[in-house]
């Protein structure tokens, strides 16, 4: 194992020797990047010309100015490593630390959203194949593929943003409005649940009405402008959770691991008062990260120790709905920023925004940064979202359709599992294994960030930063950007091939 | 009744029936032409590609002494024709004089003028024409080199295959985008020939992998060792044997391949590495008209109309290629058919 490993990390870094200096050169023969200052008119052009070719060693050819940059990085001549100087004369090296977390930021979020609603999606279309749902959210999948993201991101940018900001000066919602996406939402939830013609007419019924009733009362009561959910809703909503994790992970009829879940769901309006005076001034990141942590293992020791005979699948099922309901408090929590946000002299009564990553001026504790981190997150998130949703609905329903045709799971249906069990213990892990290799693609390409929607957007992380290098031909700019997606395409693609031979015994890295 | 017909009754056997006596070409033309939303995508894609090619005309040569055939639309993307209505809106009119008064017409200039002037209806086509010319380019270059490449790669193995396979990984590291807007900065000045070119020479990698691992299997198969025994060359085996049972992967892929180029390519121009200016691409109307959307909706509207248009059709195209190739495909027993089969069962 770990020879291969060595192997691989062996191939992989001549790979990257080629690729590095292909793109090098490439760059390097495309364009003067002195241009600006050669037509300068700067009485001290002359000197800043020569400066820069001293700097950047333009005056060597590339092929030998690669090797040179190379030793570079390594830090190989002595000095520390360095990534060269952008045109400007700044270190590369600082510049790409400030990109590299605004870049991560931006996709990460898109990333896991995309892979969690895509798989859902997929899972839920293959379930129904051949049903109205499947055959709507194939075409809408083909469509949103077909979409370009620049095209996306400006309609995004007028509707979502700019017309929705307009309408939360006076947020009422039209009753033609109201029951167009009531009809809308009922028609896609009876889609999922399926069933004959009589029971998809009495969902469409049931669920428009609760639709409706929703927007009615977000309307009227303003809930867009001073949004909450309060100790009521979110004990209500914990309940919901506890039935829906448990029907999903043990079936309702585990009466064991029901209670389990429902005690969990029932502490949550007791968390939610004890933790309204700790979410103050003082809260910050590492305590959130303390308090996910400390809500899970709470979910996973109380499933296991109240487990009986089915121990593990309890300690999952808990660690599950006790992170969804903090989950809950939290959401409530940030929703009480709203308010402040919203009325913060920064945002002009407009919250949505459509270009940067952040407003600089805004001071606040955690919540407010949260609040303005979500609210420049929206739309790119979005931009990234419908693409790559669109995908792994592809792939995770054809890979469920293959699954459900193996004999294993014949087998598993003539011994009488119940088909909850099929599906989520037989067929639905194993219909992920392929999907890793895609996975780790998509996770190759955080680090790169998003070419397109950063600049659409005006984000100042990696992809802004290769667009403005290459077109002022900015060598070493451009290369710490290949060269940071290259390493980290490489390096995924190993660990997912070692993933894949991890979870699928059948393929052997080693030979 | 006899053992024949009752297998005949029975829904599997639907399919079997259906393509006896049938050669592979045909049976894989039928359930093309069976899935409705890829023909119905052809069509459109067809009448899409007529259309822009006749009304636009041809504009051919470098931008030195450009050589320019005529289409049936009267303005030219490089016209300047002066600007009609308050700012140019489009005097396409598809509603009925029924319903809101005005008759239906194409007008002067049917989907607007820009804020220069220019008709934006030859600008589209224009821009139109060049996705379409990329997209087919880019398609037969990576489809000639990735097949050819897999195939040598996947069928004498050894360093060859290492040697291959090394630089395709090479290729492959480096994201679509940042290469193409490499490759584009260089090219995109002489052309979106030469762009096309450039960005198939650096496409191929992907299906060159698929169409080595089809080798891989096929080589080993009796029917090559037979070709082989029979005295057939190495090419002969590669092309006439293997190939044609690798040719449904090679197919599929390339359309896949071919909605992706459409979307590099307007990428590309939309970030200004690809087509520049005088010429344009759909990509590059979008990026110079994305902040008017509030004046000039139109200008953003069409040119994004089309690069979906386009890369949906081919999408379903691609998809029903897939269904067509796939042997392990089972038709969808519609109630139709179990109608059918039941009484034909009853008849027996």
């Amino acid at each position: 194992m770990i020879q291969y490993i060595l192997r691989r990390v062996g191939a992989l870094l001549l790979v990257l020797l080629g690729s590095t200096f292909l793109i090098y050169n490439l760059t390097a023969i495309s364009g003067d990047p002195l241009e600006d200052l050669r037509i300068s008119t700067e009485p001290n052009a002359a000197f800043l010309l020569q400066k820069a070719i001293e700097d950047l060693q333009l005056d060597v050819p590339p092929p030998v100015r690669y090797f040179n940059w190379l030793i570079g990085i390594l830090g190989l001549g002595g000095a520390a490593p360095t990534m060269g100087l952008t045109v400007e004369g700044s270190e590369v090296l600082d510049i790409i630390g400030l990109a590299i977390p605004i870049s991560i930021r931006l996709v990460i979020i898109a990333t896991i959203l995309s892979i969690v609603i895509g798989i859902s999606i997929g899972i839920i279309s293959a379930l129904r194949q051949y049903s109205r749902f499947d055959y709507s959210i194939t075409f809408i999948a083909f469509l949103f593929f077909s979409l370009p993201i620049f095209w996306v991101a400006v309609l995004l940018k007028q509707f979502a943003a700019i017309e929705f900001n307009n309408f939360l000066y006076d947020p009422v919602i039209s009753t033609n409005w109201m029951i167009g996406l009531a009809f809308v939402g009922a028609f896609i939830f009876a889609g999922i649940v399926g069933g004959g013609r009589k029971r998809f007419l009495i969902t469409i019924a049931a669920a428009f009405a609760l639709n409706f009733a929703t927007l009615y009362y977000i309307s009227a009561t303003g809930w867009l402008i001073t949004p909450s959910l309060g100790p009521l809703l979110i004990t209500v909503m914990a309940l919901g959770i506890a039935f829906g994790i448990t029907h999903l992970s043990t079936g309702i009829a585990n009466r064991r691991v029901l209670y389990i879940s429902l005690g969990l769901a029932a502490l949550t309006p007791v968390f939610y008062f004890v933790l309204q005076p700790m979410f103050n001034e003082a809260f910050d990141g590492s305590m959130m990260l303390l308090l996910a942590l400390g809500t899970i293992a709470v979910g996973f020791i109380v499933g296991y120790i109240f487990g009986g005979d089915d121990r593990s699948a309890a300690g999952r099922t808990g660690m599950i709905v006790a992170f969804l309901c903090a989950g809950l408090i939290t959401l409530d929590r940030f929703m009480q920023s709203w308010d402040e946000y919203y009325n913060n002299e920064w945002i002009f009564g407009r919250p949505i925004a459509t270009v940067g990553d952040s407003i600089p001026e805004i001071e606040g504790d955690y919540w407010m940064t949260g609040v303005d981190a979500f609210t420049h997150l929206l739309l790119p998130t979005a931009a990234l979202m419908l693409i790559s949703v669109a995908g792994y609905v592809r792939y995770s329903r054809a890979s469920l359709l293959e699954v459900l045709n193996q004999d294993y799971i014949r087998t598993a249906r003539a011994k009488g599992l119940t088909e909850r069990t099929v599906i989520m213990r037989h067929a639905f892990r194993n219909s992920l294994i392929p999907l890793t290799t895609i996975m780790a693609f998509d996770f190759a390409g955080l680090l790169g960030g998003a070419i397109i929607t950063e600049q659409v957007f005006a984000w100042r992380g990696m992809g802004t930063l290769f667009n403005t290098g290459l077109a002022k031909f900015d060598l070493n700019l451009v290369m710490s950007v290949v060269l940071i997606t290259s390493v980290s395409a490489l390096v995924f693609n190993l660990i997912a091939d070692l993933v894949y031979s991890a979870l699928d015994p059948r393929i052997r890295v080693t030979k | 009744m006899n053992l024949d017909n009752e297998a005949k009754g029975s829904e599997d056997s639907l399919e079997q029936r259906e393509t006896a006596g049938l050669s592979q070409g045909q049976i894989v033309l039928r359930r093309f032409v069976r899935h409705r939303a890829a023909m119905i995508s052809l069509f459109v894609l067809v009448f899409i590609i007529l259309f822009v090619f006749t009304a636009g005309g041809l504009a051919l040569g470098n931008t030195e002494n450009p050589i320019r055939i005529m289409g049936w639309w009267q303005w030219d993307f490089t016209d300047l024709p002066p600007l009609q209505g308050v700012m140019g809106e489009p005097t396409l009119d598809i509603i009925p004089e029924f319903i809101d008064g005005t008759g239906m017409q194409i007008g002067e200039h049917p989907f607007g003028q820009d804020s220069i002037g220019q008709d934006y209806f030859s600008l589209v086509i224009r821009g139109a024409q060049q996705s379409i010319t990329v997209m087919f380019i880019i398609g037969a270059v990576a489809a000639f080199l990735g097949t050819v490449m897999g195939a040598i790669s996947g069928f004498f193995g050894k360093w060859i295959d290492q040697l291959i396979m090394r630089f395709v990984d090479l290729i492959i590291t480096i994201p679509t985008l940042i290469i193409g807007a490499v490759i584009g900065i260089q090219i995109g000045n002489l052309g979106v020939f030469f762009l096309a070119l450039f960005l198939g020479l650096v496409s191929w990698t992907g299906l060159s992998r698929l169409v080595r691992g089809e080798f891989l299997t096929l080589r080993e198969r009796e029917f090559v060792d037979a070709a082989r025994v029979a005295g057939a060359s190495n090419l002969r085996i590669i092309f006439k044997h293997i190939l044609p049972n690798a040719i449904g992967v090679v197919i599929v892929s390339v359309t896949l391949l071919m909605s992706g180029a459409i979307l590099l390519e307007t990428a590309l121009s939309y970030l200004g590495f690809g087509v520049v200016a005088p010429d344009t691409s759909l990509g590059a109307l979008i990026s110079a008209n994305q902040d008017a959307f509030t004046v000039y909706p139109w200008l953003f509207w069409w040119p994004g109309l089309f690069i979906v248009t386009i890369a949906l059709c081919i999408n379903f195209i691609g998809d029903g290629l897939r269904d067509a190739f796939d042997p392990r495909q089972k038709r969808r027993i519609s109630r139709k058919d179990r109608t059918e089969a039941r009484a034909l069962k009853k008849q027996s």
